[in-house]
């Protein structure tokens, strides 16, 4: 399922005199099974651009396709609820939506929402569980008598259970351990990976997006202002200052080696493993000529 | 040396009532000496905020004892220390009471009946220090998370505290948010002997520290300088943490057969090591 902003603008309080702009002209595919990661400063869109993408918010000018609906601004959007079932979004702390008495049934409220029996519901939730880095024991638990962590994964299975085919992720990891962080974002692309899942993340980690995303979009004040694949992105550092953004710390780091020995890298790597092999290989060359 | 700050035995539980639960912490002993950056580490439930909060007296504890500023921490001066400990927590936007800058900076000044004109100097003066003074009348919400912080911590300057209590304060942050914070931080360190406890998982936070304190499951595993901490290397990845940049680089490249002495905790050391073992010949 693609989605795809045409031409779109969003302003809050729309004709009122509190009318502002948060959104101009975007456009920007995401292809059906691709990862895509939007970065951007706070207050550049993000957030905006995200609640487009299940018709939480309409356009103001411009128009939404998300598969083939399409939600154009100015005309009613009926019947979202196929369009809510199919675009899953894991909001910021998304532990601060739980509210059943388990965990079972808090993750069997989404999709019985949809019309999914409760057997179905509920071995959705047992397979998911797991799936998310749970023992099944919690599902009888208090979503309440668990760690932020574990909230965050019982969150997560909720938005999962209704077996969304895009799944987008607003800062999935933030206030999490190093260790939480790492899991999180590798059980995401396993997901993605396995299910072959669309994945949208919005983040301001520029090393989750080089390590993950295969297409990157950057959002400055209000627009969408570089679309790319991270190699071309992020080698292109000035382009990058202009909008306030550093690329990864690895990059930085392969540009300051780079300088040192004074010769370029075959490629821009996007993380340590890979730069590691790569100034291997120019080690191996060096001791070679000697 | 001027204790700012200590623990003696202290242990914690939230569930008192069932002896046989895991305390949030367990025995845990530590000083802070004026003028020191003490980071506090480890992963999420090892106790880390159940410390801050014991530290001015959200919590007390169920043993041992917390001392601020030379005297046990009781309900009787529990105001009086908190008027000399400011507290910047994680999310920026959950602490904010004033409508403009200046006003959200004078909260706590309003709160310990300083008057008027001492308090239109103080607030100046602390946001001058956070380099936050050309935004004296704007609205908190429309600032970046990086500046809503140092207006946060300005707030907490203006009582002229003896301690500065970072709990988790930049782990919402952008990355330049972040630079700005701990830079803030640091220059405040220089200028005024602030001492400062930050309570983080960012091991590079914690590099900037004079010692470290390092968590796991309620207790103190460990303690000492940046370098005797990470000198643990892998034991960190176990208990939840991450390794800095550097280390994690060095680690790398020695798997890739690339020749380098001994771990390296900053990029320059690494840099110079790749470069004086690999072709400088």
């Amino acid at each position: 399922m693609d989605i795809k902003l045409q031409q779109v603008s969003y302003a809050y309080g729309k004709d009122t005199p509190f009318e502002k702009y948060a959104l101009f002209d975007v456009d920007l595919t995401i292809s059906h099974g691709s990862y895509q990661a939007i970065i951007g400063h706070t207050g550049s869109g993000k957030s905006t651009i995200l609640q487009h993408f299940n018709g939480l918010l309409k356009p103001s000018t411009g128009e939404v396709h998300i598969g083939d609906r399409v939600i154009e601004a100015g005309k009613k959007a009926k019947e979202l609820k196929p369009v809510r079932q199919k675009v899953g979004i894991v909001f910021q702390f998304p532990e601060h939506q739980l509210f059943e008495e388990t965990v079972l049934k808090d993750i069997k409220f989404g999709p019985m929402n949809f019309g999914v029996s409760e057997e179905e519901a509920e071995r959705r939730a047992r397979e998911l569980i797991t799936l998310v880095g749970l023992p099944e024991e919690v599902l009888e638990k208090s979503p309440f008598d668990l760690s932020g962590g574990q909230m965050r994964r019982v969150a997560i299975a909720g938005v999962l259970a209704m077996q969304p085919e895009v799944i987008v992720l607003d800062e999935p990891t933030a206030g999490l351990d190093p260790r939480g962080q790492k899991e999180i974002m590798d059980m995401f692309y396993n997901l993605h990976k396995q299910q072959g899942l669309t994945t949208i993340l919005v983040t301001h980690s520029m090393e989750d997006a080089a390590r993950y995303a295969d297409h990157i979009a950057i959002m400055h004040e209000g627009r969408c202002v570089l679309i790319g694949e991270p190699r071309e992105i992020f080698a292109d550092v000035e382009t990058l200052a202009k909008y306030r953004l550093d690329p990864p710390r690895i990059v930085r780091f392969q540009q300051r080696v780079e300088k040192l020995i004074g010769e370029a890298l075959p490629k821009v790597c996007l993380t340590e493993e890979e730069l590691a092999i790569e100034l291997a290989q120019v080690v191996k060359k060096e001791r070679d000529q000697e | 040396m001027t204790e700012i700050l200590s623990f003696h035995n202290v242990t914690f539980s939230y569930t008192p009532e069932d002896e046989t639960a895991r305390k949030a912490v367990q025995n845990v002993s530590f000083t802070v000496q004026q003028g020191e950056w003490i980071a506090i580490v480890g992963h999420n439930g090892s106790g880390k905020s159940t410390i801050a909060k014991l530290m001015n007296g959200l919590l007390y504890p169920a043993e041992g004892e917390v001392r601020v500023l030379r005297s046990a921490l009781t309900e009787e001066n529990l105001w009086d220390v908190r008027s000399k400990v400011g507290m910047v927590f994680q999310n920026p936007d959950n602490q904010f009471v004033g409508a403009t800058v200046q006003d959200d900076v004078a909260f706590s000044l309003e709160n310990n009946g300083v008057p008027y004109e001492e308090m239109v100097l103080r607030v100046k003066e602390a946001l001058k220090q956070v380099k936050m003074d050309q935004f004296l009348n704007h609205e908190p919400h429309h600032l970046s998370g990086g500046q809503k912080q140092r207006v946060a911590i300005a707030g907490a300057l203006a009582i002229h505290p003896q301690l500065l209590i970072l709990d988790e304060a930049t782990s919402m942050l952008d990355p330049q948010g972040r630079d700005e914070v701990l830079s803030t931080v640091q220059a405040l360190r220089e200028k005024i002997g602030l001492t400062v406890i930050s309570i983080t998982h960012d091991l590079e936070e914690a590099m900037l520290a004079d010692r470290i304190i390092f968590m796991n499951d309620g207790k103190k595993y460990a303690e000492g300088t940046p370098s005797e901490i990470f000198a643990l290397g892998e034991q960190l990845i176990e208990f939840g943490l991450d390794l800095p940049f550097a280390m994690k680089m060095t680690k790398l490249l020695q798997q890739q057969g690339v020749k380098l002495i001994g771990q390296h905790m900053t990029e320059e050391e690494l840099v110079n090591d790749l470069w004086t073992s690999n072709f400088n010949k």
